[in-house]
C-alpha cells in the first residue's frame, strides 16, 4: 500500500484519537469512547509499526509516534500504594516495614538517642559544655521559654492566645523540614543522615541537659514528653530511611548500584510517608496539648508515658496478625 | 521487492548520534524520548523559583493582616511551597510544573509512564542533596555526566525529564510527475528520498540542486534535471490517493 492511500484511509481515525487524547490530557473524562480507547491505542501502535516497516516518510511516522507516545502516557499508570491503601498502610504496612528494616532503625536510634542522652548526661557533669554546641543567645532564649514562671511554656512569653495556630505551623515546617533533610542526605553514602541524627541528638540533648541542670526540668520535661514520643521517633525513622539509601550504594549486593538505589528509594519513601504522619500528630500534640499550662505535671507525665508506650507498641505489635486489613 | 542492500529486519538499530532514548512498549513499538539537558532544566527551575517567591510574597502580605494565626499560616505555606510545590504540580499536571510547562518539558518514569506520587516525592526530597554543597553543584555534575541527564534525585526515583513533542507541520510536496526510480532502493533510501522532497521548501535552491546532483548518475540524468527527477520518484513512492 502506498503511503498516500494508507494515510487517506486512516486519517479520520487518527484525528479522533488525537481529540480524545486532548480531552484526557486536560483532565476531562472521555465522552463516549471510554470502552474503545485501548483498542484505538493498539490500532495506532500496529499502524505505527506498519508505517515504519514500510518505510513511509517521517511526516507520517512522526505524528503516529507522537500519538502512540501520548496514548501510552494516558493508558499506563503506576499504581500508588498510598491513597488507595492508606488505612492498610497505617494499621499494618508501616509498622511491618519498620520491623523489616529493624537493623537500620536500630543504628539510627542508637545514633540519635545515644548522642541525645549522652550529651544530656555530660552536661550534668560539665555544665559549660552547653556553650560548645549552642550560642549564648540561644541558651538564654531557651531559658526564657522554659522559665517555670512563664504563662505558656514552649514559646517565648509575650505571645498570647491564638498562638496555637502559629506554633502548629512552625512545628510542621521546622520538624518535617529536619526529617526531610535527614532523609535526603542519606544519599551521600548514609553520611548525611548519620550527621543530622548525631547533630540533632546533640542539640536536643544539650538543651535538655542544660535546662535540667539549672532547675527548669519540670517545665521542660512535662512539655516535651508528650509530643516527643512521635517527634523523636519520627526523626530516628527518617534517619533510618536515609541510611537505607546510603546502604544501597555501599552494599548493592547482586544488583547494580543504580538498581539497588531505585529499589531502596521505593522502600524508604514508604518510611517517609509514616514519618510525615508521625510528625503531623506530633505537631498537633505539641501545639494543642503540650503547651497547655493547666494540667498538672503528673498528668502530663502520665499522658506522655502512655503516648510513648503507644508508639512503641504500635511499631512492635501492629500488623503482626496475618488477617490485618490491608 | 527484496533489495540486496536491505538491512535485516531483526538487526539491532545503530547507536543514535543524538540523545534520544528508545523504550519498547508491551505493544511492540518503540517510544522515542528526548531527555532534556542541564540548561533548559535550570531555566525551568529558575522560573519555578520565581513563581514560588511570588506565591509566598502574596501569601505573606495576606497573612500579615492576621497576627499569630497569620504567622502560623505563613509557616505552613512556606512548608507547603518549599517541599510540595513541585510534587503537587508534577503528579496532578501531567508531570509539568509551570516552569517546565513553559520550557516544554515534562517528568516521566524511566519506562515512559507518567510520574506518580512515590517517584515524584523521592526526586523532590532528594533535590536537597542535589543542591549541596551550593547552587545545585552535585545535581549539575550528575546531570552533565549522565547519558540521559539525570540528577541524583532522578537516579534514585527512576525518572526522566524529557521534551514534549510539538505537533509537526504538514510539509508541502513539490509538484512532479510520479516516476519509478531506475534502481532498487531499500527502506532507508526510500525514506531519504521522501525526506528530501518534504524538506525542500526549507532548503535553498542551490543546496537542493547540490543534494540532488549526488544522485544524478544513478538516476541517469544530467545534474540539472536531478531535482525534478528525484521529486518525481518521491511522488511515486508516496502514491496517489
Amino acid at each position: 500500500m502506498k503511503q498516500a492511500l494508507f494515510e487517506a484511509r486512516h486519517q479520520a481515525h487518527w484525528q479522533r484519537f488525537g481529540e480524545s487524547l486532548d480531552a484526557l490530557e486536560r483532565g476531562k473524562p472521555l465522552k463516549d469512547s471510554a470502552g474503545t480507547f485501548t483498542r484505538d491505542y493498539r490500532r495506532i501502535c500496529s499502524q505505527l509499526a506498519l508505517a515504519q516497516e514500510r518505510g513511509y516518510s517521517s511526516h507520517l511516522v512522526d505524528p503516529l509516534q507522537q500519538l502512540a507516545m501520548r496514548g501510552h502516557q494516558q493508558l499506563y499508570r503506576h499504581r500508588s500504594p498510598i491513597g488507595s491503601q492508606l488505612l492498610g498502610f497505617v494499621l499494618a504496612g508501616f509498622p511491618r516495614l519498620v520491623r523489616a528494616e529493624w537493623r537500620l532503625v536500630a543504628i539510627a536510634s542508637l545514633m540519635f538517642f545515644g548522642s541525645l542522652i549522652g550529651m544530656a548526661g555530660l552536661i550534668q557533669g560539665f555544665p559549660d559544655l552547653v556553650y560548645s554546641v549552642l550560642a549564648p543567645e540561644q541558651v538564654s532564649e531557651m531559658e526564657s521559654m522554659y522559665d517555670p514562671q512563664g504563662q505558656r511554656i514552649g514559646q517565648v512569653m509575650e505571645r498570647a492566645a491564638d498562638d496555637d495556630w502559629m506554633m502548629f505551623g512552625y512545628y510542621i515546617m521546622h520538624n518535617i523540614g529536619i526529617a526531610f533533610q535527614t532523609y535526603a542526605t542519606g544519599l551521600l553514602f548514609g553520611l548525611g543522615s548519620l550527621f543530622f541524627l548525631f547533630f540533632n541528638g546533640l542539640m536536643i540533648g544539650a538543651v535538655a541537659g542544660h535546662l535540667t541542670s539549672i532547675g527548669y526540668g519540670q517545665t521542660f520535661w512535662s512539655f516535651v514528653i508528650g509530643h516527643g514520643a512521635f517527634e523523636l521517633t519520627a526523626i530516628a525513622l527518617a534517619g533510618a530511611a536515609g541510611l537505607k539509601l546510603g546502604w544501597a550504594l555501599l552494599a548493592p549486593g547482586q544488583l547494580s548500584r543504580a538498581q539497588a538505589l531505585r529499589l531502596a528509594a521505593k522502600t524508604s519513601v514508604q518510611l517517609i510517608y509514616g514519618v510525615i504522619l508521625f510528625l503531623l500528630i506530633a505537631a498537633f500534640i505539641e501545639a494543642y496539648w503540650s503547651s497547655m499550662r493547666w494540667p498538672q505535671p503528673v498528668l502530663k507525665y502520665t499522658v506522655g508515658a502512655a503516648l510513648w508506650a503507644l508508639v512503641i507498641a504500635y511499631l512492635v505489635f501492629a500488623g503482626r496478625n496475618q488477617h490485618a486489613p490491608d | 521487492m527484496p533489495s540486496p542492500y536491505a538491512v535485516p529486519r531483526n538487526a539491532t538499530a545503530p547507536a543514535p548520534l543524538d540523545t534520544r532514548t528508545r523504550i519498547e512498549t508491551p505493544e511492540g513499538i518503540d517510544l522515542l524520548l528526548r531527555p532534556a539537558g542541564l540548561v533548559p532544566r535550570a531555566l525551568a527551575f529558575g522560573m519555578d523559583f520565581s513563581f514560588r517567591a511570588l506565591i509566598l510574597g502574596a501569601l505573606f502580605l495576606v497573612f500579615s493582616l492576621f497576627e499569630s494565626f497569620g504567622a502560623g499560616m505563613t509557616a505552613l505555606s512556606l512548608f507547603l511551597v518549599t517541599w510540595w510545590y513541585t510534587v503537587l504540580f508534577e503528579v496532578l499536571n501531567q508531570g509539568r510544573t509551570p516552569g517546565k510547562q513553559i520550557m516544554g518539558l515534562r517528568v516521566i518514569h524511566d519506562d515512559g509512564t507518567p510520574i506518580g506520587w512515590t517517584a515524584s516525592l523521592i526526586r523532590n526530597l532528594l533535590r536537597f542533596v542535589d543542591m549541596m554543597p551550593f547552587g545545585y553543584s552535585l545535581g549539575a555534575i550528575s546531570c552533565l555526566q549522565h547519558p540521559q541527564f539525570k540528577r541524583l534525585g532522578d537516579l534514585a526515583a527512576g525518572t526522566l525529564v524529557v521534551y514534549r513533542d510539538t505537533p509537526p507541520l504538514r510539509p508541502v510536496l513539490p509538484d512532479a510527475v510520479a516516476l519509478v526510480a531506475p534502481f532498487v532502493m531499500n527502506l532507508d533510501e526510500q525514506r531519504a528520498v521522501l525526506g528530501f522532497a518534504e524538506r525542500q521548501s526549507t532548503l535553498s535552491s542551490e543546496r537542493t540542486l547540490e543534494l540532488a546532483s549526488i544522485l544524478a548518475e544513478p538516476l541517469q540524468v544530467r545534474p540539472e534535471q536531478a531535482v525534478t527527477q528525484l521529486n518525481g520518484v518521491a511522488r511515486g513512492l508516496l502514491g496517489s490517493t
